[in-house]
C-alpha cells in the first residue's frame, strides 16, 4: 500500500515497503489554500529509494499538477546525489507548472551536500549524446585525407623496412637471432599443422569435383596434372598465405599494438633501438624462410589429398599417379609457387607490423588493427597473385 | 555503542603455488573511516585487496563484508556483495572505447531503472564530484594521469556504494595532483560517509588520509603493525615500520 489519502483528499503519504504501523511515512505531501504544495520527506534520500520516489510523485503530479512547490527538508537525514536527483525532477515539475520552487530547512549536512553537488546549477538539460557527425562532403575529405595519410605512412614504412634490411644484411651480428628462431617456430612449426591438413583436404575435394568430368572420358590420370598443376602454382602458395595472414599477420598487428600502447614501443625508441629493427626484421626474415616451406609442404600435401581419391576412387595406382604428377610439373612450376609465397610472406609482415604500429588509443585500437591486419593481406596477396599471373601469361608466351 | 565492523578480516592466508605471501592477517574496518593498507613491495597488499574484493580466493580464513563472507560466497553471493563496493584501479580501467559519460553511466544503467535524462544527470553530478564538468565527451585516452583517476572515481562510486577500495591511488601521479586526490577522498568520505579501503606505500597520502592502518611485511608473511598512523610513526617498537616511516634504506 504505497499511498494513503485522507477523507479529505489533500494529504498524501508515501509508506512505500514500510510497515503501515511505522508511523513516519518517506514523505508527505500537504496542498494550502492558495494552491501551493509542500513536500516533507522524511529519513534518508539515497539511490535505495531515488528511482521509487521520482516515479511515484511524477505520476502523483502529472495527475494533480502543482502551483508552487516546496520541498521541506527538516526530518532528511541523508542526502545523496541520487536523492538530489528527486528533488532535480521535483524543480522540473514546478517549473513545467509555471510555479516557483523553494527548499526549506535543509540541514547543515543536506546544504553542505546541496553546495557540493553545485544544486542550483544542475538544471540544464544535460546530453552526452555523441558529437553531432559531420556532413556527408566533410567526412569524405576527411576520410580522403586519412587514405592518403595512410598511404604515406605505409611507404614511410616500406622505406623503414628496406634501410633496416640494409642495415641487417651489412651488419649481420646486429640481428636477433633468438626472436628470428622463435618467430620461425611460430610461423612455421606451429602453422604446419593447420597448413597439411587444410591443403590436403583441398587435393582431396580438387581430385574428387575433377574426377567427376574427367571420368566421362576416361582420362582419369589428367586429375594428377590438374592437381598438381593447380596447387603448386596458384592454390598452394595462396591457401598457404592466407593461414599465415590469419595466424601470424594479426598475431604481428596485435603484439606490436599492445606494445604501442603500453608504450613498450617508445621504451625500445628512448633505450637508442630501432623499434623495426627490433620488431619487424626478425619477423620478417622468419616469414620470408617459413612461408615458402610451407607453399612446398602444401603442395605435397595436396597431392597426397588427390593421390588418395585417385588410389582408392578411381582405380588409378599409386605410382602411376605420381609419375603423372611428375612429368606434368616443371621446376620452374614449384620454382614459381614457391617465390610467390616469399612475395606473400613479404605482404604479410610488412602490413602485419604497419598496423601494429599505426596503433593508438586502447584495446578496442588494437582488435581494429587486426582485424585490418587480416583482411588488408588477404586484399594484397589475392591482387598480386592475379598480377602474377598476368606477368606470367604474357611473359611466357 | 561501539563501531560497527564494515570489513571483518579474520586469519587471512594467501599465497601462489607453494609460496605464502601473508598468513594470520587479522583486521576490521570500521564504517564511515577511511583504512589504509600499508607496506613494502612485494608484501602482498594488492594480493590482500584481491582476496577482499572477491578476485582471489584465500588459501584460509575468511573475509565478511557488510555481514556477507567473501571467501566462501557463490556467484549469485558475491554478486550481491560487489554491488555494495566499487573500485579504483591503479590504471583506472576505464573501458577505451567509451566516453567518460559512458563510463560513468554503465553501472547505472546496468542497475538502476532511472530514464536516460534522469541517468545523464547523475553522471554530470558525479562528474562534478570528481572535478570533470565538461569532460563528459571524452574519451579516456584523451584524459591526463590525474583526470583518468578521477573519471575511474566517478565510475567506481557510480552507484553510491558501501565501500570504496583504492589500488594506488596516488601511483603516477605528480605531488598537487596527487593530494587534489586526497582531498576529494576525504571530501567524499566527510559528505557521503563512504568507508574506504586503500593500498598505497605513499606516506603524504596517508598522514593526510588516513584514519587508521595496517602494515604488512614481507619478511614477516603477515601484520606488523595496526593503528593511527601517526601514533605508529612516533611510538612503534618494530624496526621496519620505524624505518618505513623515516624513510630509511
Amino acid at each position: 500500500m504505497p499511498f494513503l489519502r485522507d477523507i479529505m483528499g489533500k494529504y498524501l503519504i508515501h509508506y512505500g515497503e514500510r510497515s503501515i504501523k511505522d508511523l513516519t511515512p518517506f514523505y508527505d505531501i500537504t496542498e494550502n489554500a492558495q494552491g501551493g504544495t509542500t513536500i516533507r520527506f522524511h529519513g534518508r534520500m539515497d539511490s535505495g529509494n531515488a528511482g521509487s520516489f521520482m516515479e511515484d510523485l511524477s505520476r502523483y503530479f502529472s495527475e494533480n499538477p502543482p502551483g508552487n512547490l516546496a520541498v521541506d527538508l527538516e526530518d532528511v537525514t541523508y542526502l545523496d546525489d541520487f536523492g538530489t536527483l528527486v528533488l532535480i525532477e521535483l524543480r522540473k515539475i514546478a517549473v513545467k507548472a509555471n510555479g516557483d520552487f523553494e527548499l526549506l530547512h535543509p540541514g547543515e549536512k543536506i546544504r553542505d551536500m546541496l553546495m557540493f553537488l553545485r544544486f542550483d546549477s544542475l538544471f540544464k538539460k544535460t546530453s552526452f549524446e555523441k558529437k553531432r557527425r559531420q556532413g556527408v562532403f566533410v567526412r569524405l575529405g576527411e576520410k580522403t585525407f586519412d587514405i592518403f595519410l595512410d598511404l604515406k605512412y605505409a611507404v614511410s614504412f616500406i622505406g623503414a623496412i628496406t634501410l633496416s634490411l640494409g642495415y641487417h644484411l651489412t651488419h649481420p651480428k646486429a640481428l636477433r637471432t633468438e626472436d628470428t628462431l622463435e618467430s620461425m617456430q611460430k610461423i612455421g612449426v606451429d602453422g604446419l599443422p593447420i597448413v597439411a591438413l587444410i591443403s590436403f583436404l583441398m587435393g582431396l575435394i580438387m581430385a574428387f569435383m575433377s574426377s567427376v568430368q574427367l571420368e566421362q572420358f576416361g582420362a582419369n590420370i589428367y586429375v594428377a596434372s590438374l592437381v598438381g598443376l593447380s596447387m603448386t602454382r596458384e592454390l598452394g602458395p595462396i591457401m598457404t598465405a592466407i593461414i599465415v595472414a590469419g595466424r601470424s599477420g594479426s598475431a604481428f598487428a596485435a603484439e606490436i599494438g599492445t606494445m604501442k600502447i603500453s608504450e613498450e614501443v617508445d621504451a625500445l625508441f628512448t633505450m637508442g633501438f630501432d623499434p623495426v629493427g627490433f620488431l619487424v626484421i626478425p619477423k620478417l626474415i622468419a616469414a620470408l624462410i617459413m612461408v615458402p616451406i610451407l607453399t612446398l609442404f602444401s603442395d605435397i600435401f595436396a597431392i597426397a589429398g588427390g593421390l588418395l581419391v585417385g588410389v582408392f576412387m578411381l582405380d588409378l595406382t599409386a605410382g602411376a599417379y605420381v609419375a603423372q604428377t611428375i612429368n606434368t610439373l616443371t621446376v620452374f612450376d614449384v620454382f614459381w609457387g614457391v617465390l610467390k609465397g616469399g612475395i606473400f610472406a613479404l605482404l604479410i609482415t610488412w602490413v602485419g607490423c604497419l598496423r601494429g604500429f599505426q596503433v593508438s588509443g586502447g584495446a578496442a585500437s588494437v582488435g581494429q588493427a587486426t582485424t585490418s591486419a587480416v583482411v588488408s593481406s588477404i586484399f594484397l596477396i589475392i591482387l598480386f597473385d592475379s598480377i602474377f599471373s598476368v606477368v606470367l601469361r604474357y611473359t611466357t608466351g | 555503542m561501539g563501531r560497527k565492523a564494515i570489513i571483518e578480516v579474520k586469519d587471512l592466508e594467501a599465497g601462489y603455488d607453494d609460496a605464502v605471501i601473508f598468513r594470520h592477517v587479522t583486521f576490521n574496518v570500521y564504517e564511515g573511516e577511511i583504512f589504509v593498507i600499508l607496506g613494502g613491495s612485494g608484501c602482498g597488499k594488492s594480493t590482500l585487496l584481491k582476496s577482499m574484493i572477491g578476485l582471489l580466493r584465500p588459501r584460509a580464513g575468511r573475509i565478511m563484508i557488510d555481514g556477507n563472507m567473501v571467501s566462501t560466497e557463490d556467484e549469485d553471493g558475491l554478486k550481491k556483495i560487489l554491488e555494495k563496493i566499487g573500485v579504483l584501479y591503479q590504471s583506472s580501467a576505464l573501458f577505451g572505447s567509451m566516453t567518460v559519460a559512458q563510463n560513468v553511466s554503465l553501472p547505472i544503467e546496468e542497475y538502476t531503472s532511472l530514464k536516460k535524462d534522469a541517468v545523464d544527470m547523475l553522471v554530470k553530478m558525479k562528474l562534478g564530484l570528481v572535478n570533470l564538468d565538461g569532460y563528459g565527451n571524452h574519451l579516456p585516452s584523451e584524459l591526463s594521469g590525474g583526470m583518468k583517476k578521477r573519471a575511474g572515481l566517478a565510475r567506481a562510486m557510480a552507484l553510491n556504494p558501501k565501500i570504496l577500495f583504492f589500488d594506488e591511488p596516488s601511483a603516477g601521479l605528480d605531488p598537487i595532483t596527487s593530494a587534489e586526490l586526497d582531498n576529494l577522498l576525504l571530501h567524499l568520505n566527510r559528505t557521503l560517509g563512504t568507508t574506504m579501503v586503500i593500498v598505497t606505500h605513499e606516506l603524504d597520502s596517508i598522514f593526510t588520509v588516513a584514519s587508521r592502518i595496517i602494515m604488512l611485511d614481507k619478511k614477516a608473511k603477515g601484520m606488523i603493525a595496526e593503528g593511527d598512523p601517526r601514533y605508529l610513526r612516533d611510538h612503534s617498537q618494530n624496526a621496519f615500520v620505524k624505518q618505513f616511516f623515516n624513510r630509511r634504506a
